[in-house]
């Protein structure tokens, strides 16, 4: 999770930090997921050898928060390609420049 | 056979607009979007008109999704804190919907006009479900779509300028960070209690009352990741370059209605939820919301006194505005709460007519509107500009307009609680917002250029004046606005004071 944000953070290049977002969310998925494990739990189905399950719920809470995760990582890689169609570079520090340039 | 959609209209309000939002997306027409995006409206003010007169019978609504009882099934919320807001936010979506036609049209390429009405209804259902939802998690889903479609109308805005992109890009990084924390939160608030249901939340969380560590991680998670949607002060840095390069339209309905709405949800989890932790709801909003408020004041206005765009004039604005707001909800008491909610309706206003007046001199202008290319608006477009003074005007806080009625509320919230220091900044800050506006005004009727008149266009104008004019007769006549307000304290408050 802190790597995620890390790179989100220090990371210069637009696509990097769309990807230490993906990994951000991903670990928050996997900490949901790790909620759920009931001890000795087996997977919630219905059967006569369990007696404990496993709660499923944040799994379906996570399987939502999963597609909120690809839409969003989808619409960031698709607004990266549109920055550098625009100003052929993905650097932040190169963009700046050129936006301090075009100011003038 | 009417009858039978009415008794789901809490659920309608918000699947018709994701529903009509599927099927314009592809439509290559210029207009027929436009058209069904207004009828779809009309139905969603029709059926929030249903809700108020249901809810001044009953006044409470609680709808569960394929009858599942609460706390298993989803389940949305209607009482008197929200219907109010619900009204506004129906009222002022239609108004800036006719408006934003003629913007787009300009603004876009007429052939994007089905995918930007479809995100515009996508963005507008998903608002209008964080006003009603009473699932903690519901309310992240709605987040990140409304999140998402605000995001793709902003890049829209890359036609026009291509900074839209870098707004709408650094906006998506920065509110899906947010947006995670909350989750976080919310993982934190069910691992602890096992529910979702605020309602059931409020029941569970009352076990634990000398209050655990999990619990006070859990909710500041769940609170900056809000702070960060709402754009309260030190995180706002999205706000500004996201209003300021999105299409004029979109300006409008974000600036007016987006923050509003997850402000509202952000004192309602406050005041309805972590309420049962008054130790470490106070230690929040005195140590955390207040000074942040005051800050965001005084610096929303300092920054504001000194840009050149006018658009983020405005955006900049928009930040001690809500600075306002969440310094009115730190007050913890029922006149604090009730002058914060009439502050959102008032501001919602404000900020919506002034994006919609400097929007059109955006396409008159063909470029970016800054305080040169004013120069002599006044003679020559002179009802947009004239309505643009009346909400810069009721911006500042002058007698006679609704910005008015919120400054007085506001001061005597903070005189009843002896906040003199808050007192002298807000009356400051009021000051330094006539010196961002007289600038304006200066520029648009004092300058040695003079104009003949031209012709606007009524499409665009009508809209705005309809706003104005709402602006003027709340100025005069208050007591809707305050009586929804207050509606919205008796409700939150009450748990408080027990």
């Amino acid at each position: 999770m802190v790597g995620g944000l890390f790179i989100i953070i220090t990371s210069q290049n637009y696509l990097k930090k769309v990807v230490g977002l993906a990994i951000f969310q991903t670990a928050v998925f996997v900490f949901f997921v790790s909620l759920a494990k009931v001890l000795d739990g087996t997977a919630p189905i219905l059967t006569k050898m369990a007696n404990a399950y496993s709660n499923p719920l944040p799994h379906v809470l996570i399987l939502t928060a999963i597609v909120v995760g690809v839409a969003t990582s989808a619409l960031g890689l698709a607004l990266v390609l549109q920055i550098y169609k625009n100003y052929e570079t993905i650097e932040e520090k190169e963009i700046e420049s050129l936006e301090l340039k075009s100011d003038k | 056979m009417f009858d039978i959609f009415l008794d789901d209209a809490p659920a309608l309000v918000v699947v018709l607009p994701l529903l009509i939002s599927a099927i314009i997306a592809f439509m290559p027409s210029k207009i027929w979007p436009w058209i069904i995006s207004i009828i779809t409206l009309l139905l969603h003010l029709f059926l929030s008109l249903h809700l108020l007169k249901e809810i001044s019978v009953s006044g409470l609504i609680i709808y569960e999704f394929g009858n599942w009882e609460p706390p298993w099934g989803i389940s949305f919320k209607i009482d008197g804190v929200n219907i109010g807001l619900q009204l506004l936010f129906s009222i002022f979506v239609l108004v800036s919907t006719f408006y934003s036609r003629k913007i787009f049209l300009n603004e876009i390429d007429y052939r994007d006009s089905g995918k930007a009405y479809s995100l515009w209804l996508l963005a507008v259902g998903s608002l209008n479900g964080i006003i009603l939802t009473n699932d903690i998690f519901n309310l992240f889903v709605f987040l990140e779509i409304s999140a998402l479609a605000s995001i793709s109308l902003i890049a829209l805005g890359a036609g026009q300028n291509r900074k839209a992109l870098l707004a709408a890009f650094n906006y998506l990084i920065i509110g899906a960070i947010g947006a995670t924390f909350y989750v976080i939160g919310v993982g934190f608030a069910y691992a602890m209690t096992g529910t979702l249901n605020m309602n059931d939340l409020v029941i569970q969380l009352a076990q634990y009352s000398d209050g655990q560590l999990a619990i006070f991680a859990g909710m500041s998670f769940m609170l900056i990741g809000l702070m960060v949607k709402a754009a309260i002060f030190p995180v706002h840095i999205w706000l500004p370059p996201a209003y300021s390069y999105a299409p004029s339209a979109v300006s409008t309905l974000l600036a007016a209605l987006a923050t509003k709405t997850i402000l509202y949800f952000f004192v309602r989890l406050l005041y309805e939820v972590f309420i049962i932790y008054p130790s470490y709801l106070s230690l929040f909003l005195d140590f955390v919301l207040y000074p942040l408020s005051l800050l965001a004041i005084f610096v929303g206005t300092v920054i504001a006194i000194y840009q050149d765009d006018i658009k983020k004039l405005l955006a900049f604005s928009s930040i001690a505005q809500i600075g306002y707001i969440t310094l009115a909800f730190s007050l913890k008491d029922h006149s604090g709460v009730a002058s914060g909610f009439v502050h959102i309706f008032n501001h919602a206003l404000i900020k919506g007519g002034l994006f919609m007046a400097v929007g059109y001199f955006a396409i008159l202008y063909k470029d970016r509107v800054t305080l040169n290319s004013l120069k002599g608006f006044g003679y020559k477009y002179p009802i947009t500009s004239f309505a643009l003074l009346i909400c810069g005007l009721s911006l500042i806080g002058l007698p006679l307009t609704n910005g008015f009625i919120s400054k007085l509320y506001l001061f005597q919230a903070l005189y009843t609680n002896q906040m003199y220091f808050s007192i002298a900044l807000v009356a400051v800050s009021s000051a330094l917002a006539v010196v961002y506006f007289w600038k304006i005004v200066e520029q648009m009727w004092f300058s040695e250029i003079k104009f003949k008149s031209e012709k606007e266009d009524a499409y665009i104008y009508l809209p705005i004046w309809i706003i104005t004019i709402s602006i003027i007769v709340f100025g005069l006549y208050s007591t809707p606005i305050i009586e929804f307000s207050n509606l919205s304290a008796d409700y939150l408050i009450s748990g408080y004071q027990n």
